[in-house]
Formats: structure tokens, C-alpha cells, sequence
């Protein structure tokens, strides 16, 4: 895993050639909002690669373009100049329909209100992404079940959003990212509407799918509760990679 | 299937607002159905009696004839020629022969038609047997003259005619009968004779005006110089008003109609509105936008899908019922054929027609507010921004 002791010195450029080991390589990104008459710099010339299996958190003051890059890897929204690349794919160059699959196979999204679907159980909350993906009965059944599991809401999959805490929802939230085994899951402020207990609750159990199905969370977050699980730190400020840090031993987990 | 179930599940988690729609839609559909049930049970009926009392399976027509020019009438009469005798021996068609005459009920004078019918003839409802009898001249009427003249069954009245020579004859008469008929064209202003004694009073041995025709009879076309009058020409007047009777209930749907069209635009784009995060949120887990404007347009959809199915469940009971107690009509127009209660008739391409109507409009509708969806800034929209 050298390359990852290089990735916060070196632009994506230098590692072309073992693209294959980056899940995201991110490249001279830079995202600009028409603000009146002029332009904003949300992002600029952003260079950035992220591994496999990473548990990396996006820090940085309120407008430093944390979410504004994470919409970006999500494709959710597009670069002004420059390009990422998620899981081989050119975000700048994919269609609606495409970047639509992109997100449905491979992208799990996690949000700070957690944005579940009111008139759906739990369960079929859950179920939604793989209806999505066309997955048949039973396999669909196992999978909701088992993500239910990991979050620890199995009595809970008749409920509806609005019967739930905070906390379980975001937790179902989490099992709607994870059901679908996605190579990435984004989280932007995941554990801003939570009490301590249970943000350190669903990060435990996003850092527990983390190592078990090797799946890459980047996180958004101010929060110092969620920094110390992190494996690596990227530092935002005006747009711009201020620092990049490895952290060998997360103080808790 | 993934779409059509989500689109379900949010209108019927909507409440209020979605019943108001459905309540709306179900009761322009239900109105259209019975609207346009009353005017099929209306017509078929109008058809079936003016059929039955007035004018067979078909005419044929003296050339002279105008039913709607009196005046005709004196030069309208010829002798049977002898290639429609066979038809009128064996009953498939029969003679009637008119004149202009006057009646004076109670000293009163009144320009009525003499028409004169063979008694054996089965063709028509007019119980022209009631004219068997020799001795008397008797004739009978329907209801409306016997009101309009005041004659009841068994009377005697004056009656004056011309004969074919155009010279006055008057005589004293019975009545024979009175039958009812919703048709007033065989009713009103008219006396109905013994077709042999007409022919004696007016001098007119073996003539005719036009003969009507029964179902069995194959003569389609002019025959002998006689000009053959269909079924559609005989009952245009019927269809006339029918039409004019379905513009007037497309103008009324068309009203409850944009009313209820416009709660559900007004619904969809306020929830397109309202519920931006909720599109964001389908499209980060991976729907297309078109496949989330396919859906908001299902939503308002299926408004008029449930609006149909609420509008079976409420509105069987009630156009059943219209359907047995009918409506009472006032008496307003006496040249109608319209019986005093009017029984709907309920046709399956009417029912079929108004369904794809309401749901077709609702898609329509549904649609416009959600073709948005692809504009929307799908951060903003997860934001929940406006
Ligand atoms: N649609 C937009 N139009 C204009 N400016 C925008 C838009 N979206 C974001 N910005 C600006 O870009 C900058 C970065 O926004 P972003 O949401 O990425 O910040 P953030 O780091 O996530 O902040 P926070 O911690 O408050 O969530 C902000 O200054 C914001 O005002
Ligand atoms: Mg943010």
C-alpha cells in the first residue's frame, strides 16, 4: 500500500500508470458557481488520489468545498476544468443515464438529514437501491436483511422514517449505502444531527463495513468524534488542499 | 413496476390532498358516465319507438311526398303499382294514405292529417285493428290530440276533407280508441282511419302516400317510381338532437373536467416543489431524471386511475339505481319523442371513452410540471434548496 504515502505529495498524474490500485484519482479539479455577475472558486486545481478500502475524512472550515467535491466523485455534479475519475470512469465525460448507473451499482451516498424516503419502511428503504438494480426476490430479501443486520435494526424494518430517532435513521441510511456492497460510500456530515453516543455508534459500524467489504468511505465532516476514526485526513481551505495526512492508528476503533 | 409502486405508495402517503383530487376526478367521471347514459338510454329509446310507431324499417315515398309540407299532400297519392303488391299481401310492407281534413271538437276548428292505415298491418304499434269494424266511420287517436281536442274514447266529431276532385265533404265520426305513444309525430294534429274508408271518402280506390316497411322487407331501393327512404334519413332529426344533446355534455365535462385537471396540476407542482430533496434523493441512488419525471408523471396519473376505481365503487350503486327509477321528465317540448321518465343506458365504449379521457388528461397534466425535474439542479435539490 506505498502509494498511499505519496498521494498526498504528488499529483494523480505521477501514478498513471498504477491507476488501477486508485478507486478515485481526482485531477487539476476545479469547480467554479456563477455568483451575480462573476464567478466563485469552490474548488481549485484539486489533485487528489483515493485507494481502496480508504476511511478518509474531508475537513476543513464551513465553504472550504467539501461537499462541492464530494458531489463531484458522486457525480452528482460536474468539474468547471479538469476531471475525476471514479472507479475508471470520467465524471466530466459520463452521460445522465450513465452517471445515474455509476451511482446506483457503485456510490453510496450518506447525508446529514439522512434523506430517507417517507412513505417507505424501513426495509423498503433499503430494498430501494437494488429494486433499482433489478436484483431478484430472494437474493434482494438476503442482502436488506443482512444490511439490517450490520446496523442493528432487524426489529425495526416495518417502521416508518418519521417513527424512528435520528440515530436510527441515519443508521438505516447507512444500511441503504451498504446494501448494494459499493466500492465507495460518500457521507457528508453524517453524524451532525446525532448525540455523541450514536455518532460513535454508526461509526463503529461504518468503520466495521469499512474493513469487512473493503469498501472506500469519504467522509465530510467537521466533527472531532469522526476524526479520530479516520485513516486519513485531508485538509480543505478556500478550495484548495491545504494538508494531506495519513494517520497509522485511529484513536479509536 | 419499481416506478408505478413508488408513484403509489407517495400519493396514497399524501392524504388529504390526493383524496381531494381522486374525489374531484371520480366525480366528473361518474357524472360523464351517467350524463352520457341518460342521452344513449334516451336515443336507443327515441329509435325504438319512432322505429316501432312511425316509420318501420324504411319508407317508400310517394315522389311528391314532403313529411314536412302539408301542401304536398294533395298531389302526393298513386295507385299500388304492381310490383310492390306482393310485399303488401304478405304483410312485409304496408300503405298509408294521408289527406288534410279539419276537426271540430266542441265547435272549434282544428287543421288535422287523415291518415289512413290498413287494420290487418303488424308493421306499426298503432292499434290500427280498432279500425276492423264497418259501419260507422271510425278513427283513433293518440293521447295528445285527444287532449289538445278534448275527445275521449267513444265521442263523435265533426271532420271535413276534400276528395281528390277538391270538393268539401264533411261527416260525423267515432272514436274508436286512444293509445299512448312517445311519438308524437304519429299523435299530435292527426286522426288515424280505417285505410279502405279513407280511400272511399277521398275517391282515391287502392292509393297510397308512402308505404312503411318491415324489418323483412328487402326492398332497399327506389321500386316502381317509389323512392325509398332509409332508416338513418327517417330518424335524422332523432340523431340531430342526440348531437346536439353530447355537445352540451362535452361542454359540462369539459368544465369538471379542467377543474379537476387543475387541482392536479396544481398538486404536482407543488409537490415537485416541496419535495426537491426527495428528487435528490433518487437521483443520488441512482434513478435517472427521466426515470423521476416518469414518476411524478405516474403520480398524477394514478389520481385518475384511483379516481376510476373509486368512481366503480360509488358510482355502480347510484347510475344502477338511476337506471331503475330513471328520471322524471318534465313535459317541455311536445315535438320530442321522450317518454315522462328517461332510463339511462349505460354503453361500454361511453364508460371506455371517459376513462381514457381522464387518464390521458391527468398524464398530460402530471407531465408538464414534471418535465422541471430535469432542470433541477440535483445538489440544490438534495439540499432540499429552493
Ligand atoms: N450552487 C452554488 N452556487 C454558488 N456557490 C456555491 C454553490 N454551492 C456551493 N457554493 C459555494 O462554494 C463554497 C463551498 O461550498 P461547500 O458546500 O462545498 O462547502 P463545505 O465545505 O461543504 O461547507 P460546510 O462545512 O458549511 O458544509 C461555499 O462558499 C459555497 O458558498
Ligand atoms: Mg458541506
Amino acid at each position: 500500500m506505498h502509494f498511499r504515502k505519496y498521494s498526498y505529495i504528488c499529483t494523480a498524474k505521477v501514478y498513471d500508470f498504477m491507476d488501477t490500485e486508485f478507486v478515485i484519482s481526482i485531477d487539476s479539479l476545479t469547480k467554479t458557481f456563477p455568483v451575480g455577475g462573476s464567478f466563485f472558486t469552490a474548488l481549485n486545481n484539486v489533485n487528489l488520489v483515493f485507494g481502496k478500502g480508504e476511511f478518509t475524512g474531508l475537513v476543513g472550515p464551513s465553504g472550504s468545498g467539501k461537499t462541492t467535491l464530494l458531489n463531484i466523485i458522486g457525480s452528482l455534479d460536474t468539474p468547471s476544468t479538469g476531471d475525476a475519475s471514479v472507479l475508471g470512469h470520467s465524471i466530466a465525460k459520463l452521460t445522465p443515464k450513465e452517471s445515474a448507473e455509476l451511482r446506483n451499482r457503485n456510490i453510496g451516498f450518506i447525508f446529514q438529514s439522512y434523506n430517507l424516503l417517507p412513505v417507505y419502511t424501513v426495509y423498503e428503504n433499503v430494498e430501494f437501491a437494488l429494486l433499482l438494480q433489478k436484483t431478484p426476490v430472494d437474493a434482494r430479501r438476503k442482502a436488506v436483511m443482512e444490511a439490517l443486520e450490520w446496523v442493528g435494526l432487524t426489529d425495526k424494518e416495518k417502521s416508518r422514517p418519521s417513527q424512528l430517532s435520528g440515530g436510527e435513521c441515519q443508521r438505516v441510511a447507512i444500511a441503504r449505502a451498504m446494501v448494494k456492497r459499493p466500492a465507495i460510500v460518500l457521507a457528508d456530515e453524517p453524524s451532525a444531527n446525532l448525540d455523541a453516543k450514536n455518532s460513535h455508534n454508526i461509526l463503529q459500524t461504518m468503520r466495521k463495513l469499512n474493513k469487512e467489504l473493503k469498501t472506500t468511505f469519504i467522509f465530510a465532516t467537521h466533527d472531532e468524534k469522526v476524526m479520530q476514526y479516520l485513516t486519513r485526513i485531508v485538509s480543505l481551505r478556500d478550495g484548495e488542499i491545504e494538508k494531506d495526512s495519513l494517520i497509522e492508528k485511529p484513536a479509536s476503533c | 413496476m419499481l416506478v408505478l409502486k413508488t408513484s403509489f405508495k407517495n400519493i396514497i402517503g399524501a392524504g388529504k390532498r390526493t383524496w381531494l383530487n381522486v374525489a374531484v376526478l371520480s366525480f366528473t367521471f361518474v357524472i360523464m358516465v351517467s350524463y352520457n347514459g341518460f342521452i344513449d338510454g334516451w336515443q336507443q329509446e327515441a329509435y325504438r319507438d319512432t322505429e316501432n310507431w312511425e316509420t318501420g324499417a324504411g319508407q317508400l315515398w310517394h315522389p311528391q311526398y314532403d313529411r314536412f309540407d302539408v301542401f304536398t299532400l294533395q298531389d302526393a297519392h298513386a295507385a299500388i303499382p304492381s310490383g310492390l303488391r306482393t310485399y303488401v299481401d304478405n304483410g312485409t310492407l304496408t300503405p298509408i294514405l294521408i289527406t288534410q281534413g279539419v276537426i271540430y271538437p266542441q265547435g272549434r276548428m282544428q287543421n288535422i292529417l287523415l291518415k289512413g292505415i290498413d287494420p290487418k298491418q303488424q308493421i306499426l304499434s298503432i292499434p290500427s285493428q280498432e279500425l276492423a269494424q264497418t259501419g260507422e266511420i271510425s278513427a283513433l287517436i293518440g293521447s295528445r290530440m285527444a287532449e289538445s281536442t278534448a275527445l275521449k274514447k267513444g265521442d263523435r266529431v265533426m271532420i271535413r276533407w276534400r276528395d281528390k276532385n277538391g270538393v268539401f265533404d264533411a261527416r260525423e265520426i267515432l272514436i274508436a280508441g286512444i293509445f299512448s305513444t312517445k311519438v308524437p309525430s304519429v299523435d299530435a294534429g292527426q286522426l288515424w282511419l280505417n285505410l279502405n274508408t279513407l280511400r272511399e271518402m277521398t275517391g282515391m280506390p287502392d292509393e297510397a302516400t308512402y308505404f312503411v316497411e318491415s324489418k323483412d322487407c328487402p326492398l332497399k331501393t327506389d321500386a316502381d317510381g317509389w323512392l325509398y327512404k332509409d332508416i338513418d334519413f327517417l330518424t335524422a332529426d332523432i340523431k340531430a338532437m342526440t348531437d346536439g344533446n353530447r355537445v352540451e355534455s362535452a361542454v359540462i365535462f369539459s368544465i369538471l373536467m379542467a377543474i379537476a385537471l387543475l387541482a392536479v396540476f396544481d398538486t404536482q407542482t407543488l409537490s415537485i416543489f416541496r419535495r426537491r430533496k426527495e428528487i435528490g434523493t433518487y437521483i443520488a441512488l441512482g434513478m435517472t431524471p427521466k426515470r423521476v419525471i416518469w414518476l411524478f408523471t405516474l403520480e398524477g396519473t394514478s389520481f385518475s386511475v384511483l379516481a376510476v376505481l373509486a368512481g366503480f365503487v360509488w358510482g355502480t350503486p347510484l347510475l344502477w339505481w338511476f337506471g331503475k327509477v330513471g328520471m322524471k321528465m318534465p313535459e317541455i317540448d311536445m315535438n320530442v319523442v321522450m317518454g315522462d321518465t328517461m332510463y339511462p343506458s349505460y354503453e361500454l365504449s361511453s364508460i371506455l371513452t371517459a376513462i381514457v379521457l381522464i387518464v390521458c388528461l391527468s398524464a398530460i397534466i402530471s407531465y408538464l410540471p414534471a418535465r422541471k425535474i430535469a432542470k433541477q439542479n440535483v445538489v440544490n435539490a438534495l439540499k432540499g434548496k429552493l
